[in-house]
């Protein structure tokens, strides 16, 4: 029923329709997911595992403010700034926000020029997203900064339950070190598609294989993934 | 897979009309129109800026928990559907990714029930009410 395919993604095999199909997958020899590359599998796997790890923060944060007897600092005004004589609530997640899903959107780009075989303009967008990246970084940098100063620590705040910086440090610093492995995984690739790797098939330093440009869909899955649970932690944390 | 002429409704068998002119003919893997993919920039700008405006205009109860899980949904939705290319995959991959995390909602009301029953023991053992 099913022809073999190789590792890397190539025409769709036949297949049923709705759970017939997904019984069908599951039930036949030797692989689950027939049109789908081990890598791209892989990372989907990884995210899966991922999102447990963040579920996980963000169930322990719920259970730190549901359980206290304190009330819990007000986050539209602990992380409102002062610009230009303004006193603008939340603003600077609302900027970090966007960012973030700018860089999003270059991402999806990219994946769609690296496909069409667009080196130069794969490598651009890449860089691109990397730069929004980097700014993220930089502002929670500065966020977690003001904080500090303001005597934000993991055992205390000045405005209410103790929980609250345990809870914050320990969560935006989590995704935060996520998107600065992201920058540091999109440069790398970029590289390789700037150089040509993915046109002359050339292997890859460590694995001595050949490199397609599905590799920039998969570090896009990873970088759509960091967007996509700062959408939750700004939900939660920031706007609960 | 053919190239870009690939609807929203997952249609992987969709004929080439060559009416979406691409240039990669044979391209591999997840090609779809940009104006897509900018389509659903936009609404990520847009959905963005309403939770950020419920927080602004300090919108309070149930309203405000019922928007902001609203936004977050429909943000989360069409991140995986579409920037992460969810609704293209086969389903085999779709439901062993998407199903699991289900799981994560029981262990939430688990620990709501948890997390009362703490907060009523340090209502009646220790706190001040205030």
């Amino acid at each position: 029923m099913a022809e073999t395919v190789l590792t890397h993604s190539g025409q769709p095999t036949a297949r049923l329709e709705g759970w017939r199909g997904i019984a069908a997958d599951w039930a036949s020899d030797q692989r689950a997911f027939k049109n789908v590359s081990w890598g791209k599998a892989m990372m989907w796997i990884f995210l899966l595992s991922d999102t447990f790890i963040f579920s996980c923060f963000l169930l322990s944060y719920m259970t730190a403010r549901m359980s206290t007897t304190v009330p819990w600092p007000n986050p539209s005004e602990v992380f409102a700034l002062n610009i230009g004589g303004n006193h603008i609530p939340l603003i600077l997640i609302a900027i970090m926000t966007f960012v973030l899903i700018s860089s999003s959107g270059t991402m999806a780009m990219a994946v769609n020029f690296g496909y069409r075989r667009d080196r130069v303009r794969t490598a651009i967008l890449m860089l691109v997203t990397a730069a929004f990246g980097a700014t993220f970084v930089g502002m929670q940098a500065f966020e977690w900064t003001k904080l500090i100063m303001e005597g934000v620590r993991p055992w205390g705040n000045p405005w209410g339950a103790p929980q609250f910086g345990a809870s914050f440090f320990m969560i935006t610093g989590f995704h935060g070190t996520h998107v600065t492995i992201g920058v540091i995984f999109l440069i790398a690739i970029a590289r390789k598609v700037w150089r040509g790797d993915f046109d002359v098939e050339r292997r890859g330093f460590f694995t001595s294989r050949k490199g397609y440009y599905e590799i920039v869909e998969i570090m896009g899955l990873y970088w759509h993934f960091v967007d996509l649970v700062w959408v939750f932690i700004f939900a939660f944390f920031y706007l609960w | 897979m053919t190239n870009a002429a690939v609807h929203m409704e997952g249609q992987l068998h969709a004929p080439a009309h060559g009416a979406v002119a691409t240039g990669a003919v044979h391209a591999k893997g997840q090609q779809h129109p940009i104006k897509l993919y900018l389509v659903v920039w936009g609404w990520l700008f847009v959905l963005s800026t309403g939770s950020y405006l419920v927080d602004y205009f300090g919108l309070h109860g149930y309203l405000r928990w019922s928007l902001i899980l609203l936004f977050m949904m429909l943000k989360a939705g069409l991140i995986v559907a579409v920037f992460m290319h969810m609704a293209w995959e086969r389903l085999a991959l779709a439901y062993a990714i998407l199903l699991p995390p289900i799981a994560v909602l029981v262990f939430v009301s688990i620990m709501v029930l948890e997390s009362e029953y703490t907060h009523f023991l340090r209502v009646l053992f220790f706190a001040t009410p205030s």
